[in-house]
């Protein structure tokens, strides 16, 4: 097991070296640079920086130096943990980001959570119930959560949130709580503030994964080991919850990690609409402003996020069907 | 099933009424006892790999609604103009945000709506519209009104629907912020919406089922270096890297290049998936004898590749299309509401929600999120259909 993790973590680093440069790229790709913006929205009101200030400051910040030691740079200061300093928000991107993507991380876990909470007491339902009036339903209602997109589902839930119950539900935390010390008050302030808005994520998830739920499920009903626990006298209840689920959620972890993209992207749209101290609103504005670095960083940290959630999601495939090899 | 397939390429040419009729005495099973199931049988293994897709499609209620869907709208995006009562860019300025209109029925008239009367809200300055029950507007059916250009090719200025004369406003759908009919918008929005899904996955197909059968073909360091590239672009969450990418789009760009640029953007994360799936069925594939057959008769890789092999996964490629369309389209939406794609004069569902931003504009004019019912709608369908086809792509199992 040790090996395998160890192997893992190894080759991941040519990957993170190749998503590394391709982010560097991206950060390329704008015309112009961040002093060329900052000159040109300077000049849009009104005053104007001369050539010499824009110059001097590329210089500051080398921006002036060729390509490849810009990368070789900004790289090394990653892997040093030092991550820059933001030109637009004049602070030091460390202190930007820490907070947020724990932030979203904890959104990104409490949703993971709740599909699965959800969806498997669903899939064992309908797999029970093949082809009944609630398995029918159930079945076109996980359709319906696959095709509605997540910003639409916030957008909804702010405006009955305002215009139902009069309640703010952007942001994560109440305005008197907002700047207040960590507290079991604040704690569950946030866990309120997360809760819907983790299964708004976790919509598309849940269809998605009762879906899986019922199919393996019908799959493995109709194995002999089922068969034998029957035929022992085992409750009808002690078969499907102990012997045919357990076996049936194997598949649900495998597809853990496919699940992992979407759900990093659903938060970061979730963010913007729903204005949490996310990881999200942080990188449109980065976008927005032409911050590339701050959007580099950020997008190279949510790679990162993505490629460890799915080392952790191979881990624990191992861990839950011993049959798998680790090759 | 390889002898299968080489008998059933075969029969292909049958006809296919006989093939229907047999296959409804095969399903409804009211076969004259053995000896009918038998010949029910065997008529079955006379029949093309594609007439068993479509008798195992049909069987599905679900899959025929959705593909029923996908039509209705790709109809209406090809005549969306015709469609459409007016140009997107008609306006009433004496009529911003006016709610929808309803549709009235009269034995003397036929179909009518009212004409609104503006009232002016002196204490909150809200404008609210009253429908003025003594003016009455007709509609009627295939009505001159704006010109615009069928297929982009033909000019006409017949609609399907309109009061007779043009210059009157009716809002089925309601009015925007400029007083434009919303109906109109949405309609001629989907041409935007759905066809840049259908471009994006079409340009995704095209790279991924080469790059993918390529990968899964000649295996070893092609494959490896396909299976690495195809691993960093993976190892990126999909939108954020879409909004980076869209939002190193100089902004001075004209739309339709936008339009394309998007369009790409899309499908270059796409064909990650198409070219993983194709790659595995590829590599079974690989071993089985009507290759090896191939490979003896003197055929080189890229008559394998082109003749054999893409037309054996050709199934599988269409399967994995239509399931890829609703992510296009979702992602399109998405990014344009975030103002990353599409911007305007462009007109598509997505940027007709940005729009519906802002929560005061939601509770007062909540007409505006129905191009949202228009994305889910389209979503919906193609993922009932798409669920349809991967069951019956795969027609030898029951």
């Amino acid at each position: 097991m040790l090996a395998f993790i160890v192997r893992r973590l190894l080759a991941m680093i040519p990957t993170l070296f190749l998503v590394s440069i391709l982010t560097f790229i991206i950060i390329q790709l704008p015309p112009g640079d961040f002093m060329s913006s900052l000159a040109a929205l300077v000049g849009s009101s009104g005053s104007s920086m001369d050539q010499a200030t824009v110059d001097n400051m590329r210089h500051q910040y080398g921006l002036d130096r060729p390509l490849h030691i810009q990368y070789l740079s900004w790289i090394a200061g990653f892997v040093r943990g030092d991550f820059g300093y933001s030109l637009d928000w004049k602070s030091p991107v460390a202190d930007l980001i820490g907070g947020r993507l724990a932030l979203t991380v904890l959104l990104s876990l409490l949703s993971l959570t709740i599909m699965w909470a959800i969806a498997i007491p669903i899939g064992i339902y309908s797999a029970t119930h093949q082809y009944s009036l609630g398995d029918n339903f159930l079945s076109f209602f996980s359709f319906l959560g696959l095709s509605v997109p997540e910003f639409l589902l916030a957008l909804i839930y702010m405006a009955v949130g305002i215009f139902a119950f009069g309640v703010s539900v952007t942001g994560l935390f109440s305005s008197e709580m907002e700047n207040a010390p960590w507290s079991p008050a604040k704690a569950l302030d946030l866990a309120r503030h997360l809760l819907i808005p983790a299964f708004i994520l976790g919509t598309a998830g849940i269809a998605q994964l009762m879906r899986i739920m019922r199919g393996s499920m019908l799959e493995v009903l109709g194995q002999q080991f089922i068969t034998t626990a029957r035929a022992k006298g085992l409750t009808e209840r002690t078969v499907t919850n102990k012997y045919a689920a357990r076996v049936s959620i194997n598949p649900l972890i495998s597809v853990m990690g496919m699940q992992l993209p979407a759900l990093i992207s659903g938060a970061t749209v979730l963010g913007i609409v729903l204005s949490m101290p996310t990881i999200g609103p942080l990188f449109y504005r980065a976008l927005t402003s032409q911050d590339m670095y701050l959007a580099g960083t950020i997008l190279l940290f949510l790679a990162l996020l993505l490629m460890v959630g799915n080392l952790l999601a191979d881990i624990a495939l191992a861990l839950a069907d011993p049959r798998i090899r680790l090759e | 099933m390889n002898e299968d397939r080489k008998q059933e390429s075969g029969d292909r040419s049958q006809d296919a009424t006989t093939a229907d009729a047999v296959s409804d005495q095969f399903l409804t099973g009211d076969a004259k006892g053995e000896q009918g199931t038998r010949a029910a049988d065997e008529k079955r293994y006379g029949l093309s790999q594609w007439q068993l897709m479509w008798r195992k499609f049909k069987r599905s209620r679900a899959a025929i609604i959705g593909g029923a869907a996908v039509i209705f709208f790709y109809v209406m995006m090809i005549f969306a103009n015709f469609i459409a009562p007016y140009d997107i860019n008609r306006r009433w300025v004496e009529l911003l945000y006016a709610q929808p209109m309803t549709l009235h029925v009269d034995t003397s008239i036929g179909l009518y709506v009212y004409a609104f009367d503006r009232k002016v809200d002196l204490d909150t300055l809200l404008t609210t519209y009253k429908p003025d029950p003594n003016r009455k507007i007709p509609i009627r059916f295939f009505v001159h009104g704006d010109e615009y250009k069928l297929f982009g090719l033909i000019p006409m200025d017949l609609h399907l629907f309109g009061p007779e004369d043009p210059k009157v406003a009716v809002y089925l759908f309601g009015s925007d912020r400029q007083g434009r009919d919303q109906l109109s918008r949405i309609v001629i929005g989907s041409q935007m919406s759905l066809t840049i899904g259908l471009i994006g996955v079409f340009l995704s197909l095209i790279i991924g089922s080469i790059l993918g059968v390529a990968s899964g073909y000649y295996g070893g360091s092609v494959d490896n270096v396909m299976q690495r590239m195809i691993e960093v672009i993976r190892s990126f969450p999909a939108i954020p890297l879409w909004m980076a990418l869209s939002a190193s789009l100089p902004q001075h760009w004209p739309p339709e290049r936008v339009y394309f640029s998007i369009t790409i953007i899309l499908s270059l994360i796409g064909w990650t998936w198409l070219a993983r799936q194709l790659r595995g069925k590829v590599l079974s594939l690989r071993e089985e004898e009507f290759i090896l057959a191939a490979q003896l008769a003197g055929a080189d890789d890229r008559r394998i590749i082109f003749r054999h092999l893409i037309p054996s996964v050709l199934g599988h490629i269409i399967v994995i299309a239509s399931l890829a369309m609703p992510g296009m389209i979702l992602a399109e939406s998405a990014l344009s509401f975030l103002n990353l794609g599409l911007r305007p004069p462009l007109v598509s569902w997505g940027v007709l929600l940005q729009e519906a931003q802002n929560l005061e504009t939601i509770r007062h004019f909540p007409w505006l999120l129905l191009p949202a019912v228009f994305i889910s709608g389209s979503v919906l369908a193609f993922n009932f259909f798409g669920d349809g086809l991967r069951d019956a792509s795969d027609p030898y199992t029951r």
